[in-house]
Order: structure tokens, then sequence, then C-alpha cells
């Protein structure tokens, strides 16, 4: 018989330790995936950041290193003068990319590093039990913002494909969502883009998943699904903020 | 042989931090060992450029930082007033009388007046101030040998600069003490 | 034979780990060091390596442990401030086993303090300011020769080890110069030797087998056993890496301890001393961790004071009283803030102490 499915060699054959309903694992699969189909398995070099996905390296089937909190591009920047002919990338969540770790995102993207980072915006901190995130929106609650996120308390939050698209060194930038599957099917693409934006030689790609976190959002995975597609979306508009000729 | 402490100072631009370290290189190719410490420490404030130059013939030099100095080359009324004190008692300063009309105090240490900017002007090239101070002293106090310090300017006076080599070769003899 | 060469300290410091293997730098400018990055954007590129400035410390450090985990030898370079900043990656560095060659070119503190020579870097640099049980091997030399010579070497010490290697050089040696002589290139590494040569490091699985470099052991027991294989390392690292120099100790009234330029100052103020009939010794760590404690049992009977010369508050004096175990009185001379003791000071200021122990 025919197989109709398998499942990429690029995830490694065990249960990822992440929540019910929470959008990591589809992050991780279309990901890997993308690596797969493309033949590129053998020769990527990711790095994992502190929050949840940490221990990505655990399911992710490349090599991989950690990088401390936020400091994943600058390990990306070192690893890509040793190899520069390897496919680099870097998996980083809201609180290490666009908190501790502004910073160095910002100067990746203004060197135009020729790796990818694929940045999941799910608004709040996981890992450390559901603390505002630089994402999380207006009234939004979160551990530390119990009755919701307030402009006069806690500011604005961020929006890193807009700041990073007014920087002339990314050749590409998209905002996808893992709402759907026809969003998750364009997500898939974004990341295809982002790895041949990478091999062209183009310099940086960047792609923002919007992902849920049904644990600290405080909702079920429909209803999680619902409110990022509906309210997240709203504040954080899906599109391409830098295109690419590839 | 003994160990040499020497101490250059003056304003930026006049060539204190290269006379020391033509001597430095001097002495090292003559198979000495040498240091050459730039103004560093408290004693750079005040607007002055200087460095320490230690040359020690046989031993490796023990510490490049002096409290006091056997010749002492100022090149600037600031200097002399700040590091007249550090020549040591019997030791040599070397004044650039052009530009400092001031005297030394000291009565126990040889003090060599010298015109460096005067000399160097006549010679038709007022950079040159810093090689007549430098000759000045290894006339008085051969701390290196004199061909050594030929080596170095051939080293440096080389290519685009050659023109350079003979006018510093005579700048380099044009005093002596007497 | 290559010829001896006169250069400031500063840049044979950059020659000489370039020399030694290192391809690959990540920097941030700081007061007294910053020709290091300077002569490393010019001479890296023509070498077949890479120079990259970082938007800050943070980034530097973490920048080399990508390199190093990738398998480069990578380079960075700091003084004491930028150092502190580097902490948290020094403890990755340590708890991924990542090698990591380290230049701290250091001034004076607490906070941004000087750009004057200082060695209150000691606690810093030999206890470690990142989290977690770690050890980095600190090497301070006394000159610059010695200097060429450690960094030459220290790539090859952190890549056995799988751990930084830390050279610690005062500001003052950093802008000395003095005659060194070279020694010959060693070999490149080149990123298709890597998965032959590391294969732990990330090279891409298409090697055989898959490689992850971490710190993070969730389950205690795992952590436990990883931190014991790293102090494993740390024991054979304090039996083949401790250096220490020692110099007329057998009948010394008085024996300084002192390490990097202050060494210097006390080896004059050893002659100074001897020219007024009193005998002075000297133990000159040259490793600062693993500290030479065993040198401190061949100070004679004689000896009636040992005396710590140091850019500091006595930040040494600790270690100085595990190796003297109570059978002499330590006492400190130094001076701080980027104010440098004269030999003469130190030899007044010895003569004092002696005065006081009779």
């Amino acid at each position: 018989m025919k197989p109709v499915f398998t499942v990429t060699k690029g995830m490694l054959p065990v249960s990822t330790s992440y929540c019910p309903g929470c959008t990591h694992g589809v992050a991780h699969r279309i990901i890997m995936e993308t690596l797969d189909e493309m033949g590129l398995l053998g020769k990527t070099l990711g790095v994992a950041p502190i929050g949840c996905s940490v221990v990505a390296h655990q399911f992710m089937n490349v090599d991989m290193c950690e990088a401390a909190h936020g400091r994943a591009p600058a390990v990306a920047s070192g690893i890509r003068r040793v190899h520069p002919d390897k496919v680099v990338f870097t998996y980083q969540g809201d609180g290490d990319l666009a908190s501790i770790g502004m910073g160095e995102i910002v100067h990746a993207a203004a060197r135009g590093e020729k790796f990818s980072t694929f940045f999941i915006n799910n608004g709040i901190y996981g890992m450390t039990g559901g603390q505002m995130a630089p994402t999380t929106l207006i009234g939004q609650r979160s551990t530390t913002s119990v009755d919701g996120r307030t402009r006069e308390q806690a500011g604005m939050p961020l929006k890193i494909c807009e700041l990073l698209a007014t920087l002339d060194g990314p050749a590409y930038i998209e905002r996808v969502s893992l709402d759907s599957p026809a969003h998750i099917r364009a997500a898939k693409k974004a990341v295809r883009k982002a790895f041949e934006v990478q091999l062209a030689g183009k310099g940086f790609s960047f792609v923002e998943l919007l992902s849920t976190c049904p644990t600290n959002w405080g909702l079920t995975p429909p209803e999680a699904m619902k409110r990022m597609k509906e309210e997240v979306a709203a504040y954080y508009p899906l599109g391409v903020y830098r295109d690419a000729e590839v | 042989m003994a160990t040499s402490k020497l101490f250059f100072a003056g304003s930026g631009g006049q060539g204190v931090l290269t006379m020391g370290q033509m001597l430095t290189y001097a002495a090292m190719y003559a198979d000495m060992n040498a240091t050459w410490l730039p103004s560093y420490g408290p004693e750079m404030r005040g607007g002055t450029a200087n460095c320490t130059v230690v040359i020690s013939p046989d031993k490796p030099v023990s510490c490049p930082l002096i409290y006091e100095a056997d010749d002492v080359v100022v090149m600037n009324l600031p200097s002399l007033i700040k590091f007249e004190s550090l020549v040591k008692a019997g030791g040599n300063l070397f004044v650039n009388s052009s530009l400092i009309e001031q005297k030394a105090t000291r009565e126990d240490i040889n003090v060599y007046y010298v015109p460096a900017n005067d000399i160097a002007m006549k010679l038709g090239n007022a950079r040159t101030a810093n090689t007549v101070m430098l000759g000045a002293l290894v006339s008085v106090a051969p701390v290196v040998p004199v061909e050594m310090v030929y080596k170095i300017m051939e080293k440096t006076f080389s290519g685009r600069k050659a023109h350079l080599l003979d006018i510093n070769k005579t700048a380099f003899h044009a005093w002596k003490a007497v | 034979m290559s010829e001896k060469v006169l250069m400031k300290g500063n840049e044979a410091f950059a020659e000489a780990v370039i020399r030694g293997g290192v391809r690959f730098y990540f920097g941030y400018p700081i007061t007294p060091q910053s020709e290091i990055p300077e002569f490393m954007s010019r001479e890296l590129p023509k070498r077949g390596g890479k120079f990259l400035q970082a938007e800050s410390e943070l980034g530097a450090i973490n920048m080399a442990y990508g390199c190093g985990a990738a398998g480069g030898n990578g380079f960075i370079s700091s003084s004491s401030p930028g150092i502190a900043l580097m902490q948290e990656g020094m403890s990755f560095l340590c708890g991924a086993e990542v090698p990591v060659t380290l230049l701290n070119v250091s001034r004076g503190g607490p906070g941004i303090g000087s750009i004057q020579p200082g060695q209150a870097d000691y606690n810093q640099v030999t206890r470690g300011g990142g989290n977690g049980d770690y050890k980095i091997p600190v090497f301070a030399p006394a000159s610059i020769q010695e200097a060429v010579d450690i960094l030459y070497e220290a790539p090859e010490i952190a890549n056995r080890y799988r751990n930084p290697v830390m050279v610690l050089a005062d500001g003052l040696m950093g802008q000395m110069m003095e005659p060194v002589l070279l020694p010959e290139p060693k070999p490149d590494l080149t990123s298709a030797d890597i998965p032959k040569v590391k294969p732990w490091a990330i090279s891409g699985s298409e090697k055989g087998e898959r490689s992850v470099v971490k710190s993070l052991r969730l389950q205690p027991e795992v952590l436990e056993a990883h931190v014991e294989h790293l102090f494993e390392k740390y024991a054979e690292m304090e039996k083949e890496l401790e250096r220490v120099e020692c110099e007329s100790l057998e009948d010394a009234e008085v024996v300084f301890v002192a390490f990097g330029t202050m060494a210097r100052l006390a080896r004059e103020a050893m002659e100074l001393l001897e020219a007024q009939g009193i005998r002075a010794g000297l133990i000159r760590p040259i490793s600062l961790w693993p500290f030479p404690y065993a040198a401190f049992d061949r100070i004679s009977d004689k000896t009636r004071a040992v005396v710590s010369v140091e850019l500091s508050m006595g930040q040494m004096l600790q270690d100085i009283n595990l190796g003297v175990k109570g059978r002499v009185p330590v006492r400190l001379v130094h001076r701080v803030g980027g104010m440098l003791p004269t030999s003469i000071e130190v030899v007044e200021k010895t003569k004092k102490i002696l005065e006081e122990v009779r």
C-alpha cells in the first residue's frame, strides 16, 4: 500500500513536552518538514532559546545548541562565521527575542546576518508561568498584570516585524499565524522562503509565527485559536513586511 | 653593564614617544633587553606626552616602571618643571633650550641645554628636533651603539620616506657636548 | 628562527593568538585594549579568519560561544567592566563545555572605575562571577614574551579541556613595548576539518551523529553527574596547568608574592633590598587558578614575612594565606585606583613590615 502520510525525519520520534493546544509543536514540525523537503537536515545548525522551547533540541532532528536568554542571534552570528556553507536558524519566543534579547536581534538584523530567525509570538512568558511579555496585548491578563495590561503601567506591546522593517539590513520579514490549516500552510511557505533567502545569500530572514499558549491564557485550545485569529492578529497584522526575490 | 633608565617628556607632536621607541629598537638590534612604556598612570594628566625606556644589556628588564631616571629629556617647559626631580643624583638632564628659556635648578645633576628646534631649522627640517635631542642623549650617555640607531633609521626612513634618512643622520650628530 | 620584533603588548597578544590557531574574533571596544579589535579587524581577514564587532560584551561572548559550539577557535578580549558583563556567558561556556580563549586587559574599579592599570579583577577571574560550579584557568604573564607564549598555547589548552581559558594582563602590559620572539604559526583548522577534529561540535548531522551543545540538564541526577564530570576535568587542570616561578626562597628574610607587572616591580624591590643587606625572595603565580599553593611550602624557616604586592585591596591574600597556612605573617603592599607603587615605595613599606614582625 502506498503511504499517504509519513512523519518527517526532521522530528525525532518522541512526544514533545509542550502543553495540549500549544502551537510550538506545529511550528517545530513545519520548520523541520521544510528542511527535510529541501534536503537540508544534515546541513542545518539550529539555536534553541530560553523559554518553553529551550528543549527544542530534544525534538528537532538537526545539530543544535542552546543560547543564553535572548542571545540566540549572537550565538548564530558566531556559528555562521565558522560554517559559511551551512544552514543556520534561531528559534525564539517573545520574552527571549523581544525583551531580554532585543539588542541582539536588532543588531543581527541590521548586519544582515545570513541566518533565519523564527519568532514564536504567543504574547506571554510560558515557561516561567504566564507573566506579561513585551508582546502582551493591552487588557490581556497575566500573572504580572492580573487586571489586564494597561498602557499607563506597562506601555504598549512591541511589534517586532514592523520594528525590524525599519532597518535596511533584513532581506525578508513576514508575519504568519498558526490559527488554521490554511494559515499553517501559508506559514510553512514563509518558512521555506526564509530558508531560500538564506541559501541565496540574500541576508537575514525573519518569520514571526503568532502562536497560542492556552495554559497561560486561561483558555481551552479552541478558544485560544479563536482569540489568536480575532484579537491577536488584529493587533499584529499578518503579511510580508520586507520581500526578497528568490 | 648596568641597567639604564631613561625618560622622555614633551607635548604631543614633538616626537617624544618616537625618541623612546627608536632607542628601544636600537637596544633590541643590539641584543639587549628593553622596555618602552608610554605615559600611563596618573602622570599622563597635565598635557604632557611622555615615555619611559629601560635598557638592560645582560639580563631581562626587571621593571618597566621607574622611580628615578639616569637620563631625562624634556622638550617643553611643563616637562622641565614636572620631571627635573625625576633625574637621579649624578644623572643627566637634556633641556630643549629652543623652547625652554628657564634653567634647571638642581646642582646635583648634569644639565645639557640643546637648542634642538633651532638646530633642526638650520638643517632645513623642523621635524628633526627630536632626532637632534636623541643624538645629544646618545653622545653623552652611549646606552645603545650608534650603528643600531642607524639601523632603525634605515628601516624607518625607507620607501616614501627615504629622502628623510640623510637629514636625520645629520641631525643625530648635529649637537655635541662642549 | 624568526628574529625579535618590537611590538606593543596589545598587538603582540593579538598576533600570538592568531599564530596559536585563532581565526575568529568577537569584541566590543573598551580601553585599555581597543588596539586588539583594531588589529584583528585588519589581520584576521588576511589570514583566513573573520572579525566581528559585537553590539556589546554580551553579544561578543555569545558570538564566541556560538563560534566555539560550532568548532571554531574563537577569541575575545575585553577589560574589567566588559569582563563583568560577560560572566553569564562564561558560566554557559563552562556548562556547555565550549572552548574559547579570553583576554582580560584589566583596569581599575569598582564600577566604571578608571582606565588605568589595576589587578582588582583577581576575585572576578579566579572565583568567577557567573552562576554555578565552574572553573576557568587564568594565566597572568609578567612580560610580553610570556604573554605571547601563553596566548599561543591557550587555544590548544581550551580545546584539550573543552573549557574557556583566560589570560589576565594589566593595562600597563597592553600599552608597553618589549622585544618578542613570535612563535611559528600553527596550521589552520578549516570548517571541513571540524567534524573530524571536534566531532562534538555542531557542524551538521550529515557527519554521522547528531550533536547538541547545551548546559540545560533538567533532571537533577543528570545535572549532578555532569557537574561531577566537570570537576573531574578541573581536577585534571589543577594537576596540569599550575604554573609558578620562585626566586631566592632559600634564605629570604621576606618573600614577595606578586603577579603580572607587579611581579616585575617586586623583582626590582628584591634587588634594592639585597643592596641594603636584606635577602628577599619572590613567588610569582603564573596561573592564578589553579593557584600554586604548594609553592608556599618552599618558604624557609628564615622567612619572617610574606608580602603581597598588588594593585588591589589585597584580593590575593586569601589564596596566599591558604598557601602559607599561618606559618609566617602575611602582609600587603598595595596601590589602587590606577596609582602605581614604585619599587622604592615597596622597599620602604617592606622594611616597615619587617620592623613590625620582629
